[in-house]
């Protein structure tokens, strides 16, 4: 298996911020890789150093199996970037934007273009200035994903889009999964966008990867809830490993268990009698939730997920 | 709420967004006046001498560059010298201050920010030019209080100080009207500077022919509010009333359009991109032409003009001691006519680097706005980023010389009945400049690639050097302060002879510079916010 990105213990401060900490992040050629992260977390900073644009403090990062920097002219011949916060020329209109960034990178698929133009409902002959912020964002959008390359690194591409034009982003980002060899790092905030896109997914926190896996080796780390009726009056449940949150109310159970625990818990819970129960299954979100409410983090740092 | 609501707090805000920028154009407008008072109280001790040097100075081509000398006095001297400088610089600061306050705002989309807090509709325009003009009153303060404190009469005092606020107070609400027309804050200030340069334009040709044009410019207005030579204090009238119309429209225009929008439409771009946009330096002319066709129109006009009158110094009947040596400090060392032209393309070399500057620090602007990042991802390297920006600076100050050169051969040609041997002259005058301003290009690109957050200073450098250059000789500053800035060791052409080593040492000093920031700007992270 070949890998389209590798970074490897990645520093990168700015004065006395700690922007990278040691980041790890490993993309396979030919998936679509979820970076998800909150605001501040270090992903555009992560992406800026791919581009070439920012110089590691330490640490190495490779990209397409050249060196960031200083293979950067060749590698961009093979990438298109979305950046996190899309500025335009005020005076180019939006076609010339589009045309000059394909050209730049080498030629651009008029036929495509056209044809994404058309998918996003945007007008291309509106000047920079006028465009707003989900307008800019659909032109670079459009420059990236017209352009024939083998690797799309988008940051936050859906910021400022409407749900149907999130919607036409996610269509275009499955066609591009089932091209071969295309890769795609989606750096995000957007837990549903990952999840319903990404196959592999980094979760980044103050400049760490905290966690690194598919959708399916995250939900083990997630929490389900129940809540179950019970025959008889049940013990011990508070005590067993990975439940959370226990309360009682009139014969009713409820509580959170570690996904991994469920097993253990239900067997627990058959000694006594199951009369209902409904469980609501893990997501993503609230894992996301768990790993970014800090306080919580900072009070019980053994509830952290590491591996 | 009524619509004023808020200026208050928004005229707060400019202040301390400003408070740096607008402490040195006050202190600089301030401290000029006075300095030149008391050198002149030092050169001119007595009448005799004070009559010397006035028979010289109703020249025509003095009177062209800086207005008619009105009171034969210590005063007068002082408002003819520094005079015309003063209103070009206060009327500059003024029109800027408004725009960045009113369009820049807009454009950039923090009056929505604002403008959905408690803020009146007028708030926004009345802070700006609420506060341009308590930056005016303590500048008029300032110059009346320091020429008074040299001993100048008060009367006279008052009256430059006035004379300046007043330009400055006319060019703002020349601003504020200019802002509500286009969408881009650039074009705005572009349209109420041209203004300013129009009015002086018009002064030049008025005060060497048709009087009543001068009458038709505030810079004119200025001169002919006679401080030291019998004050017309009538003609403030003209200030306000005039400042009142521009004002009015304003705030009708900013009652009548929405946020965001300006008086001219916005047009469509083209549906097709030119098959030439495609590559860096394609994109660089789209950013430059603009200005560099401003640029160029505006000194080719003041060539023409300059050139022009440049005819009138022969006139002159029995040059003397004084007449040369003020010439000899403005630049020359033979001739009348030559003299007073390479003072005339000295001070145009100076103009040009404005330019340069400016576009210079376009680089800077790519970055900051956060534009160079999206082409910087494509296989755009930044040197070569850097290069197509460079170019406009280096060589699109080559052509706004040469236009400024051919123009003042024209003009002068035209009257001399030489325009081909005249062009060939100029020509050379305004092209030996170059040099020295592409010094301030590679300091430019130095700050950009090792100090990207006080690129900024590349304006300062460019004052220094002509506050040492123009005033170094008239206080005396030792020769290598003077020695100090580029445009010192420019050959004065035409009329001395044309040296060449310091035209290779200027290119060599540029070029190490340039390498210097390249280098850096090779090395460092990109964007630096």
């Amino acid at each position: 298996m070949t890998e389209a990105i590798h970074v490897d213990a990645l520093v990168k401060t700015f004065g006395p911020t700690r922007a990278l900490d040691g980041l790890d992040l490993s993309v396979r050629t030919g998936e679509v890789h979820g970076f998800l992260g909150p605001n501040g977390a270090g992903k555009s900073t992560t992406i800026r150093i791919l581009l070439g644009l920012l110089r590691a403090d330490s640490g190495s990062a490779r990209l397409l199996g050249g060196d960031p920097r200083r293979d950067a002219a060749e590698l961009h011949r093979r990438l298109a970037y979305v950046p996190g916060d899309v500025t335009l020329w005020p005076n180019l209109s939006g076609i010339e934007v589009i045309d000059l960034l394909g050209r730049l990178r080498g030629g651009l698929n008029a036929k495509r273009r056209d044809e994404l133009l058309e998918r996003f409902d945007l007008d291309p002959r509106k000047k920079g200035r006028a465009y707003s912020k989900g307008n800019r964002q659909k032109v670079a959008l459009v420059a990236a994903l017209a352009s024939d390359v083998d690797l799309l690194i988008l940051d936050e591409p859906t910021s400022g889009l409407d749900p149907l034009m999130e919607e036409v982003f996610r269509q275009v980002i499955r066609e591009e999964q089932q091209r071969d060899g295309r890769t795609v790092l989606l750096s995000s905030h957007i837990l549903a966008e990952v999840e319903a896109l990404c196959d592999r997914i980094t979760i980044i926190r103050d400049g760490r990867a905290v966690e690194t896996g598919t959708l399916a080796d995250m939900r083990h780390l997630t929490r389900t809830s129940i809540e179950v009726g019970l025959a008889g009056p049940v013990t011990g449940l508070d005590t067993l490993p990975g439940v959370h949150d226990v309360q009682t109310h009139n014969g009713t159970v409820r509580f959170d268990v570690d996904t991994s625990a469920l097993d253990a818990v239900l067997r627990h819970l058959t000694t006594v009698g199951i009369l209902s129960l409904t469980s609501q299954p893990p997501t993503l979100e609230e894992l996301f939730l768990r790993h970014y409410d800090r306080t919580q983090a900072d009070e019980k740092p053994q509830t952290r997920v590491t591996r | 709420m009524n619509s004023l609501t808020g200026t208050r707090a928004l005229a707060r805000l400019a202040f301390r967004l400003d408070r740096v920028r607008l402490t040195v154009w006050v202190l600089g407008l301030a401290v000029m006046p006075m300095g030149t008072a008391a050198n002149y109280l030092s050169l001119y001790p007595t009448e005799a001498d004070l009559r010397a040097v006035s028979a010289v100075l109703s020249n025509p081509s003095l009177v062209a560059l800086s207005g008619p000398l009105f009171g034969l006095s210590i005063g007068g001297l002082t408002a003819w010298k520094i005079g015309v400088t003063e209103f070009i610089l206060v009327g500059l600061m003024s029109l800027l201050t408004v725009v960045r306050h009113t369009r820049t705002e807009e454009e950039t989309g923090r009056l929505e920010l604002i403008g959905a807090t408690v803020v009146g509709r007028y708030a926004p325009l009345t802070a700006a030019l609420l506060v341009t003009g308590l930056v005016n009153l303590a500048i008029a303060a300032l110059i009346a209080l320091g020429l008074l404190a040299t001993g100048l009469p008060a009367a006279g005092s008052l009256a430059f100080g006035l004379a300046t606020g007043l330009v400055g107070m006319l060019f703002a609400a020349i601003a504020a009207a200019s802002a509500q027309l286009t969408q881009s804050a650039r074009a705005a200030s572009a349209i109420a500077g041209a203004v300013l340069g129009g009015t002086y334009l018009l002064r030049a040709v008025g005060d060497t022919g048709p009087t009543w044009l001068s009458w038709l410019s505030p810079t004119g207005w200025a001169l002919h509010l006679r401080p030291y030579a019998g004050e017309r204090w009538w003609v403030a009238g003209l200030f306000v009333g005039v400042g009142a119309v521009f004002a009015v429209v304003a705030y009708a225009l900013v009652a009548r359009r929405d946020v965001g929008a300006g008086l001219l439409r916005e047009r469509l771009g083209s549906a097709e991109s030119s098959p030439a946009l495609r590559s860096p330096l394609a994109l660089a002319w789209r950013l430059h032409r603009g200005l560099l066709l401003g640029w160029t129109i505006g000194l080719a006009l003041t060539g023409a003009v300059m050139g022009g009158a440049a005819a009138g110094i022969g006139d002159l009947q029995s040059p003397n001691q004084q007449l040369t040596d003020i010439l000899t400090r403005m630049g020359g060392n033979n001739g009348l006519t030559d003299a007073f032209l390479a003072a005339i393309f000295g001070i145009t070399g100076m103009v040009a680097a404005a330019y340069t500057v400016q576009a210079i620090l376009r680089l800077r602007q790519e970055e900051s706005s956060g534009r160079v990042e999206a082409l910087l991802a494509t296989p755009v390297g930044r040197l070569r980023w850097a290069a197509s920006h460079l170019t406009f600076a280096l060589l699109g100050t080559a052509l706004l010389l040469a236009a400024a050169g051919i123009a003042g051969g024209l003009g002068y040609g035209m009257q001399v009945h030489d325009i081909g041997g005249q062009i060939g002259r100029l020509l050379g005058a305004a092209l030996v400049q170059l040099p020295a301003t592409w010094v301030l290009a590679g300091f430019g690109t130095a700050l950009i690639g090792l100090a990207p957050r006080f690129s900024a200073l590349a304006w300062a450098a460019l004052i220094l050097s002509v506050l040492l250059v123009e005033l170094g000789a008239l206080f005396g500053l030792s020769q290598w302060i003077v020695d100090a800035t580029p445009f010192a060791h420019v050959p004065k052409l035409p009329g001395s002879a044309f040296t060449v080593t310091p035209m290779l040492w200027l290119t060599a000093i540029a070029l190490a510079l340039g390498a210097v920031g390249l280098a850096g700007l090779h090395r460092r992270d990109v964007p630096v916010a």
